[in-house]
C-alpha cells in the first residue's frame, strides 16, 4: 500500500459547537484529489462521527487521514475514559452520553455503529482509563 | 420540486441562499436526532429540522444536503448562517410545526426516498 497523502488534525475537545471541523477540512482535501464523491460522503461521515464521540466522551484527540492507492484510512487517537465494553458499546442505541448532548442532536447511541456502517474496515482497540485507538477503512 | 416551491408552501422565510432558491430538490427528511440523520438519509437534499446548534449545518454539509428548514418558528444562530453561507446552503424558517411541514412537502410531490411520485 503505498501512501499519497496524510493529514492529522488536533480535535478540541473544550466546545462540541466546534466538533466536526477537521471533517470538513477532509471532505474538502478529497474532494480536491478528485475522490469519488460516494467515497467522500463515507469517510467524512465516519470521520464527524468519530470527531463527534472524542469531544463528547474523551476531551478531544488526534485524527490523522491517509489517503492511499486503494484505501482511505482514518486514524483516530484519544486519552480519554476508554470504552469498558466494545461489544455492548457497538450496539445501535446504547449511549452513555449526558442529557446535554442528546439535546443537541447526538449521543443515541448511533455513533460508533454509523461509523462502522460506512467503512468497509474498521478495529477498536480501548482500555479503560487510557483511552481509545480507532482505526477505519474505506475502500477506493 | 424548486427551493422557491417549498419556500411558499411553508410560508418559509429565506435566513440565507436567497439566489439558490431556483434550485432542484428531489427528496427530503425530517428529524431533530442528527445522529439518525447520519445513519438512515441517502441522498436526500433538504432537512427539515427544530434543532437549532451548528452541528445541524455540519451534518447536512456532511450528507450534501443543500437546504435546510427551520420548523416551528426556530430561528438559526449567526454561526449557522456564516456556516451555510460557506458551503452554498439555503436556511428557510418557517412557523409550521414538523408534521406539517413535512406533509405539506410530501402532498406536493417531495418525497422521503429520493423517488418521484
Amino acid at each position: 500500500m503505498s501512501e499519497t497523502v496524510r493529514l492529522y488534525f488536533d480535535v478540541d475537545g473544550e466546545d462540541f459547537t466546534s466538533a466536526g471541523q477537521a471533517s470538513v477540512q477532509v471532505k474538502k482535501s478529497l474532494r480536491q484529489l478528485g475522490i469519488p464523491p460516494e467515497i467522500i460522503r463515507k469517510v467524512s461521515i465516519a470521520m464527524y462521527e468519530g470527531e463527534i464521540n472524542m469531544v463528547i466522551h474523551a476531551g478531544g484527540g488526534k485524527a490523522e487521514v491517509l489517503i492511499c492507492e486503494d484505501c482511505i484510512e482514518i486514524r483516530l487517537r484519544d486519552q480519554g475514559p476508554g470504552i469498558a465494553n466494545i461489544e455492548q458499546a457497538m450496539q445501535e442505541g446504547f449511549s452513555t452520553a449526558p442529557d446535554a448532548i442528546r439535546s443537541l442532536g447526538f449521543g443515541a447511541g448511533m455513533g460508533l455503529p454509523n461509523m462502522k456502517r460506512y467503512t468497509d474496515e474498521m478495529k477498536i482497540e480501548s482500555e479503560p482509563g487510557k483511552g481509545t485507538d480507532i482505526t477505519m477503512r474505506v475502500y477506493l | 420540486m424548486k427551493i422557491s416551491v417549498i419556500k411558499e408552501l411553508l410560508g418559509a422565510e429565506v435566513v440565507c441562499g436567497e439566489d439558490q432558491l431556483d434550485r432542484e430538490v428531489y427528496s427530503a427528511c425530517g428529524s431533530d436526532m442528527m445522529s439518525d440523520v447520519l445513519a438512515y438519509v441517502k441522498d436526500q437534499a433538504v432537512l427539515l429540522t427544530g434543532l437549532v446548534n451548528p452541528q445541524v449545518v455540519r451534518t447536512a454539509e456532511m450528507m450534501d444536503m443543500v437546504c435546510i428548514v427551520f420548523v416551528r418558528s426556530k430561528s438559526p444562530t449567526a454561526e449557522m448562517v456564516a456556516l451555510a453561507r460557506e458551503h452554498g446552503m439555503v436556511l428557510l424558517k418557517t412557523t409550521k410545526r414538523m408534521y406539517e411541514a413535512c406533509g405539506k412537502l410530501y402532498a406536493n410531490g417531495l418525497v422521503g426516498n429520493g423517488v418521484a411520485r
